[in-house]
């Protein structure tokens, strides 16, 4: 048998989708490491680009820091915390919240600039506060570039969230570790095609979630009107993945 | 005197390390009037009017609304208190129309299904189909969106309009046809409209006063347009007003006692060689007298097309126009329903003007 048949015969077995270390317990475990990570980094990173955004203030900063924290090595920051703060969940969460933070703050920042200047202007000409603009102009127009920046950041986090394995948490890393360390070499290729399966049936949904919040106004335009994502938004969730996913 | 609506007094705007773009500008705006800032670009007639609703804040100098200094008024209530249309319509891509229209009602607090409902009417006021309320600023032409762009405005019925080039990005023929209706509009609503263009020509079609702005933001001259083209205060409005202002002053008298010929005028069907078989030119009608074109005397070559129209009630530079521009010499006037009502000739129509500037200069 081939590595592939046994790939396919491993999924298949029945005793590895029941159980604490069942493939639908180490997903839903992935899933709530994920989540926690993609929340902790939204409250930090979607205030400031919105913020940034809105006034164009710190911009400069904010693009250096972002270069900067996304060259960090995953696994190097990942046993940097735990070796400083200890076992548990939260030090390897902090570490991803780090290298998720700049696609979604780069991202909701050149989704709000890349709102036309007339319609921002005309928005205050007529009477609307600064958090009206923000929210009611400026938020609904940039969604689209935005969810760009949301999307990579999303996809990233989920390839990435498999190195929590190794400190050791569960999810679906564990399949990767595990199977390294036994020489199971279906059980490795069977985990790194949950986590890829996983990280498109996502992204499909947050295709979908776009296209039902976006106003049909901004997606029958054809004129071009909105500047497409500036380069930080451009993230390499592939590489991203092969550096998290096989250490 | 008509009673001043909006006050500038000694209004200076200076950025940091320029010349200032508005200078000491002291003037008083009409109130139920459209006042129009006119200029080249750099004179600051639109910072002049970005400072009425403070999205420019003067750097010196005192601006008042209804006897009210606009500093005191918290910025974004002021600006709710005004309707504000501009060049780019400005409209909010992702809402429709309806919300786009209702966008200040609802900043004030109307409920939304109030607020829709005299959007619908606005739609109507604005002369656009009910139809078009649902569509989204994108899928409108560049002269709907100027008219949405005028409807959102006066959504909350604000007594001040302020306009920035509001037809200055559609095509001529669109442009002429805003233009009319906002006249049409202001004849019912008596707003006082403030009006930017950089086009003498819209300045004084529109204007029941004109400020003519020069480089370096001073006022070279405040007037009713006709005394703007007859008299230019100085060398720098005379020549921004142009070389044709003595053909366009001629749009302020009317040619009502212009002497209509009648005119050899044949049907369609035979018409076209009219003109050769009776060696004069012949106008050429449709079944109703409606002018469709010139039969000339001397080849065959069938239907010219006409020049201008002359309608009853149009003024002397219409009429002139009519004659220089048909090819015939003829000027062709129509009655109120398009039926030809006879022709004019290009030296009467002088005459005519002749006798307006004797008269005028009798009276002064």
């Amino acid at each position: 048998m081939n590595i592939f048949a046994e790939t396919i015969a491993w999924l298949a077995d029945p005793k590895h989708w029941t159980g604490t270390g069942g493939i639908p317990t180490r997903l839903l475990e992935h899933l709530q490491y994920s989540g926690l990570v993609l929340l902790i980094a939204a409250v930090i990173a979607v205030p400031v680009g919105l913020f940034i955004g809105h006034t164009g203030r710190g911009r400069v900063v904010a693009v250096a820091v972002a270069g900067a924290l996304r060259a960090l090595p995953t696994l190097g920051l990942l046993v940097l915390f735990a070796l400083l703060a200890g076992s548990g969940l939260m030090p390897p969460v902090w570490a991803l919240v780090i290298l998720t933070v700049p696609p979604l703050l780069a991202g909701t920042y050149a989704g709000i600039s890349s709102v036309d200047a007339n319609v921002v202007d005309a928005a205050r000409a007529v009477g609307m506060t600064e958090l009206q603009i923000l929210f009611r102009v400026e938020l609904p127009n940039g969604l689209q570039v935005m969810f760009g920046g949301i999307r990579t950041a999303v996809l990233q986090v989920i390839a990435t969230v498999s190195v929590v394995a190794y400190l050791p948490l569960g999810g679906l890393g564990r399949y990767l570790f595990d199977g390294l360390v036994l020489q199971d070499f279906p059980r490795m290729l069977g985990g790194s095609l949950l986590i890829a399966g996983l990280a498109i049936v996502v992204d499909l949904i947050l295709a979908a979630v776009q296209r039902m919040v976006l106003s049909p106004g901004l997606t029958l335009d054809s004129r071009g009107s909105h500047k497409a994502a500036e380069d930080l938004t451009a993230a390499a969730p592939a590489g991203a993945a092969v550096q998290g996913g096989t250490p | 005197m008509a009673e001043a609506m909006i006050e500038f007094q000694s209004v200076t705007k200076q950025y940091q390390g320029g010349q200032p773009a508005v200078d000491a500008l002291s003037m008083s705006i009409d109130k139920g009037a459209i006042t129009v800032f006119v200029g080249p670009s750099g004179c600051g007639k639109t910072t002049s009017l970005r400072m009425i609703n403070r999205m420019v804040e003067p750097t010196s100098g005192t601006i008042t609304v209804a006897g009210e200094d606009v500093s005191q008024v918290p910025a974004a209530k002021l600006r709710r208190s005004m309707g504000y249309v501009m060049q780019s319509s400005g409209l909010l891509p992702h809402r429709s129309v309806l919300d786009n229209i209702a966008t200040v009602p609802r900043l004030n607090g109307v409920p939304k299904a109030a607020a829709r409902k005299r959007a619908a009417e606005l739609l109507d006021v604005v002369g656009l189909a009910s139809v078009l309320g649902k569509r989204y600023p994108s899928q409108l032409s560049g002269g709907q969106q100027q008219r949405v762009g005028v409807a959102r405005a006066l959504a909350a019925d604000p007594p001040v309009l302020l306009m920035d080039e509001p037809f200055s990005a559609v095509d001529p023929v669109v442009r002429d046809e805003l233009q009319q209706e906002l006249l049409r509009l202001q004849r019912e609503l008596a707003k006082t409209i403030v009006f930017v263009t950089h086009d003498i020509d819209e300045a004084t079609v529109l204007g029941d006063k004109v400020a003519v702005f020069a480089v370096g933001g001073k006022l070279a001259q405040y007037a009713a347009p006709e005394e703007i083209l007859r008299a230019p205060a100085n060398d720098f409005v005379a020549s921004f007003v142009g070389r044709d202002r003595g053909f366009r002053h001629l749009a302020f008298n009317p040619a009502d006692a212009v002497t209509l010929h009648p005119v050899t005028m044949v049907g369609a069907n035979d018409g076209q060689s009219a003109g050769r078989r009776s060696g004069e030119w012949a106008l050429v009608v449709d079944t109703d007298n409606r002018p469709l074109g010139w039969s000339s005397p001397r080849d065959g070559a069938g239907l010219i097309p006409g020049g201008s129209l002359f309608r009853k009630g149009d003024t002397l530079r219409r009429a002139l126009d009519a004659a220089l521009s048909s090819p015939s010499g003829l000027g062709v006037a129509v009655d109120d329903d398009g039926r030809v009502a006879g022709v004019l000739k290009a030296p009467e129509v002088l005459a005519l003007i002749e006798e307006v500037r004797h008269h005028r200069e009798d009276a002064t």
